[in-house]
Order: C-alpha cells, then sequence, then structure tokens
C-alpha cells in the first residue's frame, strides 16, 4: 500500500486584506486611516495525498487553489493547522526537503532573460548540488524528453511562449524532485505545446513515481492527468475524490442523437415518452439517465425505424464548468 | 566538502552572473560614468582654495578623490530596488524554495557587475590622471591589499544595510523609499562630496560612531595614502558588519513569515 506523502489536517490561511472606498475623500480617508480586514481565503480544509498520485485542484478564481499550493512548498506560512510534505514541514524550508520538491507557476518565469536557458540549468545544478557530468546527463535526458535540443543555447528572450515554458520545466526539474507543484503550467501554450506537455508529465510520473499537485483552468489537463480531483470552493473542499464519479454525479445524463428514417418515425419517437432535447425534421436528441441507457437503446431499436444514432457525453469543460459557478450546484 | 559545495555554488552564480552583467556593458558603462561626483567635487574644492582649511595638498586631494571615485564604484549597491521589484511581482518565489538564500544572487550580481565595471573605471582613471599628470601615484602593494579589503568591507556594510531595507517591503511594499532616505547622510557623511576630515571636531567624533566614513572616506583616505587610523577603521567596519548581519538573519526570518506571495 502506497505511503501518504502529503497530509494536510485542519489548514487555514488569512490575510490582511487594505480596502479603499473610491474617489479623493476614500484615497484622503485611506492615507490617515488605513482600514484593513482580515480575510480567511483557506478554511480548516483536510487531506492526504498518496505518493506517485496526480492530483488535480479544481476551483474559480480566487477559490484558494494557488494559496493551497503555496503553503504545500513552504512558500507562505500557514494561520492554523498543520502541513506535512515527506515528513517535513513545508514552511521550514529545510535543505532536504527543497532539494525534493519544486513549484512550476505558469505565470511566473525563473530563467535568467538575457541568457540561454543552459545557465539557468548549470547554475541551479550547482544550488541543488549535482556534480556536472550528472548535471550534464540530466539536461541530456530532460531535453529529450522534452524535445528541445536548440532552444537550450538561445537567450530566453527570444525563444517562444512553448520553448520558455519547456525549458522553465527543465529547469523546474533537474534536481528529480519527487514531489512537483504545478500552477497553470500550460498558461498560454498552443494546442500542440499543451498536449507535449501533459505527455511529459505522465512520464515523467510513470518513470520516477513523482506525486504531482496541479492546478489548471484547462480541462484537458485534468482529465489526462489526474484519477483524482480536489474541488476547492471558497477556501473549502467540496470534493475529493475520482475524476470519473464526479463527472457522472454532475452529469447523470447522456444525449442520444438518433437520425429515424422519416419524419414521421422522429414525431412518433417525440410522443414516445422520452425527455427530448430538441428535434429537427427527421432528428431528434432524446435525454437518458445513465443507469437506464442500455434499456433505452433497446426500446429504440426494437420498435423505431432508424437510420443512425450517436451517444453523446456532455463536454467535460461544460460539467466541470458547474463547479467553478459557485452555489450553482451541489457537488 | 561543504566549503567545496559552497564556492562551487558561489563560482558558478558568479559566473552566470557574470554572463549576464556582460549583457549590459553599455549599461554599466553609463553608470560608470555617472559616478564621477567625486571629480566634479574636486572641481570645487581646488577652485575655492578649500583644501586650505584643512591642510591637505592639491595633490592628495586629487588623490583622495579618484579614490572616493574608485571605492564607490566598487562599493555601489541597489539590492534594495531589485529584491523590492523581485517580491512585489512574485519574481522572488521560485528562489525561495530553492537551498539557497536568494541574498546570495543578489549578493553575485553586484560582484559581476563589479567585475564589468572595472574596465570602465580604469579607463575614466586614465583620463583623469592624463588631466591631473601630477596626480600618479603607485601605492605600495600592502596598502592596495588593505585598500581592497578595506573597499570590500564598505560594500558589505552597504549590502547589509540596503538588505535590512529591503526586506522592510515584506511589511511596507515601498521599502525603496526609506532607503533614498539614507541616502541622504550616505551623501554628506560618508566623504563623497567631502573628506570628512572637512567636518568640525565635534562633528566628526560623532560621525566616526556611524557606519558612513568606513564607507568611502577610509578606504578612500587610505589608497590614497592621506592619514587615516588604520586600526580604528577595519574595527570599525568589521563592528558594523558583526552587528548588522544578526539584525539582517532576523528581519529577513520575520519577513519570510509574513510573505504572501503577492503576483504569483
Amino acid at each position: 500500500m502506497k505511503k501518504n506523502i502529503i497530509d494536510v489536517r485542519n489548514l487555514s490561511k488569512s490575510f490582511d486584506i487594505s480596502s479603499k472606498e473610491p474617489g479623493l475623500k476614500g484615497t484622503i480617508k485611506h492615507f490617515f486611516r488605513r482600514q484593513t480586514k482580515k480575510l480567511k481565503v483557506i478554511k480548516n480544509i483536510s487531506f492526504e495525498i498518496k505518493e506517485g498520485e496526480i492530483v488535480g485542484f479544481l476551483g474559480a478564481n480566487g477559490a484558494g487553489k494557488t494559496t493551497i499550493l503555496k503553503m504545500l512548498c513552504g512558500l507562505i506560512y500557514p494561520s492554523e493547522g498543520s502541513v506535512f510534505v515527506s515528513g517535513n514541514i513545508p514552511y521550514r524550508r529545510k535543505e532536504d526537503f527543497l532539494k525534493n520538491i519544486t513549484l512550476i507557476m505558469g505565470q511566473k518565469q525563473q530563467l535568467i532573460w538575457d541568457l540561454p536557458p543552459i545557465e539557468s540549468f548549470l547554475l541551479n545544478a550547482s544550488i541543488y548540488d549535482l556534480d556536472k557530468l550528472e548535471a550534464k546527463r540530466r539536461i541530456k535526458k530532460l531535453s529529450d524528453m522534452l524535445e528541445i535540443d536548440e532552444e537550450l543555447f538561445i537567450p530566453v528572450r527570444k525563444l517562444s511562449l512553448g520553448q520558455r515554458m519547456k525549458s522553465e520545466l527543465l529547469a523546474a526539474l533537474i534536481h528529480e524532485p519527487n514531489i512537483l507543484f504545478l500552477d497553470e503550467p500550460t498558461l498560454g501554450l498552443d494546442i500542440n505545446a499543451q498536449r507535449n506537455l501533459r505527455k511529459f508529465l505522465q512520464n515523467y510520473n510513470k518513470e520516477t513515481n513523482a506525486t504531482i499537485c496541479l492546478t489548471s483552468h484547462y480541462m484537458k489537463d485534468i482529465t489526462s492527468l489526474c484519477k483524482r480531483v480536489i474541488c476547492v470552493d471558497n477556501g473549502s473542499i467540496s470534493y475529493d475524490g475520482n475524476l470519473d464519479i464526479l463527472l457522472k454525479r454532475l452529469s447523470p445524463v447522456k444525449e442520444i442523437l438518433i437520425v429515424c428514417r422519416s419524419e414521421d418515425d422522429a414525431i412518433q419517437l417525440e410522443n414516445s415518452g422520452f425527455s427530448v432535447k430538441n428535434k429537427t425534421k427527421n432528428e431528434i436528441t432524446i435525454k437518458v439517465e445513465n443507469n437506464s441507457i442500455i434499456s433505452s437503446l433497446k426500446n429504440i431499436l426494437n420498435n423505431f425505424e432508424i437510420e443512425d444514432l450517436y451517444i453523446n457525453e456532455p463536454p467535460v469543460d461544460e460539467i466541470i464548468g458547474k463547479i467553478l459557478i459557485k452555489k450553482d450546484y451541489d457537488i | 566538502m561543504i566549503s567545496n559545495l559552497i564556492n562551487r555554488k558561489i563560482f558558478t552564480l558568479l559566473k552566470v552572473q557574470y554572463s549576464n552583467m556582460l549583457e549590459y556593458r553599455v549599461e554599466i558603462a553609463l553608470w560608470a560614468i555617472s559616478g564621477i561626483i567625486p571629480f566634479f567635487m574636486l572641481n570645487i574644492w581646488t577652485n575655492n582654495n578649500l583644501n586650505q582649511s584643512i591642510n591637505i595638498s592639491n595633490i592628495m586631494l586629487s588623490r583622495y578623490f579618484l579614490c572616493a571615485f574608485f571605492v564607490r564604484q566598487f562599493s555601489v549597491v541597489w539590492v534594495v530596488f531589485s529584491f523590492e521589484e523581485d517580491t512585489l511581482l512574485g519574481k522572488v518565489s521560485p528562489y525561495l524554495i530553492q537551498p539557497l538564500n536568494p541574498f546570495f544572487r543578489y549578493f553575485a550580481q553586484h560582484i559581476a557587475e563589479q567585475i564589468t565595471r572595472f574596465p570602465f573605471a580604469f579607463i575614466i582613471s586614465i583620463f583623469f590622471f592624463i588631466s591631473n599628470p601630477e596626480s600618479i601615484w603607485i601605492p605600495n602593494l600592502g596598502i592596495l591589499f588593505l585598500s581592497i579589503i578595506s573597499t570590500f568591507l564598505s560594500f558589505l556594510i552597504q549590502f547589509l544595510i540596503q538588505s535590512i531595507v529591503a526586506c522592510l517591503c515584506f511589511w511596507t511594499e515601498k521599502a525603496s523609499s526609506i532607503e533614498r532616505l539614507l541616502f541622504i547622510p550616505t551623501l554628506f557623511l560618508s566623504g563623497l562630496l567631502a573628506p570628512v576630515a572637512s567636518f568640525p571636531g565635534y562633528v566628526k567624533s560623532w560621525i566616526y560612531l556611524t557606519p558612513f566614513p568606513y564607507l568611502i572616506d577610509f578606504p578612500a583616505n587610505l589608497l590614497s595614502g592621506n592619514p587615516t587610523n588604520i586600526g580604528r577603521g577595519f574595527s570599525m567596519q568589521i563592528l558594523w558588519i558583526l552587528l548588522l548581519f544578526p539584525v539582517f538573519r532576523k528581519i529577513w526570518s520575520a519577513g519570510t513569515r509574513k510573505y504572501t506571495a503577492m503576483g504569483s
């Protein structure tokens, strides 16, 4: 049985936020008397993550996903509760812990802007105490996996966003961390670059059994990488479990598009008690609950003259989008 | 073994930062040229015969201001501005979760910049000697060595002071304003505008208790061959470093607890 590598208990985080009324009066008032209030952005959350798991954090903007990642990697201190990551308290930032993790933020870069990425890689290698030969071996291995080669020797400022992101990944993974915290790693990348990055992360997880915590607004990242998701809503966890179960729960129906032989057949089908979504001439779309899909299909095939039929899963984006519209949907 | 690893980290940092600084060589040349305040001050002093009031010859005064220029070139610090920007934009976040204090990066940037500045400062001093041939002198090796050390200690004091101020941006966001406030005593009391010897006796006794005269005045006097108390100079430099370092450690530790990783 795999052991827990991340253990979070009753974790909360509050920030002091200053507010200012609009206009000159508000500005003067703000100058003399600042009004600050404590905003609890993470509220008493608990979860565990096992070694080698890939977990996606889902939630609307400002739900608290990134704050959770920042606390897990030790970038910020929690206000209450406890966090253990591979047996360490992250915010103490012990060297052994730091050598075991990495944080990649899609909108932030650590590469030195005016130098080729190779310089940043060698610098990181020395920061993580890798000897030259080992550093070169890892750069070669990772650059092969990421399919970058000539880009290593071109100044970062001249690279495309996709090339830069790959280089960022290489810089962040040169010390072969066991735990990866990825905050929107595919932000701004084109579809091919996103796919390549996902493939790379899958391979990295398979090869090294690394644990990956991921936030992304691209649902494809979540669906192709994560079996488990943690949904964060206004600082609390609203769902923690299998992604497929969540999808089934959020979308208990499938849509069946039936092409009938004639318009009369379509009308007959429309009046036979199915929940009809829409109808055009001889085409009709019905909604069928997941648990009665087989019996419904048998009924249709036995009793109606049809030419063709398609079963459509509702788009994952649409389903997960329901999570992001806070409180509109009961998970 | 440990020292080897640290040396390798610092050496690689220096190498990388030096490559980076070479990308900005024109900018650094302009910075070097912009540091010629001491030469303007020399002009004001000699044209008004102010040197007579402190019993110093024109030649020794020229050498003092040339040395002040050199010391300033190799002890100028800007860490507060870099750190403030990196903190406010969240750029410091990736460095905070690496097993190396981010201030080592800034430290290496400064050293690399000084190395890049050297040829420009050297060329400026050649021009200075061409226009003031009577000021040419060659300091003996011992004095040169001590001057380099005192310049480095001066840089360390300024780096620590600015790092402490920089850490305040964990609380106040615009820590560089505090640094601008510190610039005033640095300008007047460090010896950049006038040798500290030119101040009245009772003022001098107070100034020598602050870190400012050990930033420019002491190393410049040492290198130029003007009379200075070497023992007191080095003792005060070391004392200030020993006082400032734990303050920096404390404020850094408290500041990182306050860090909210804004902008990331």
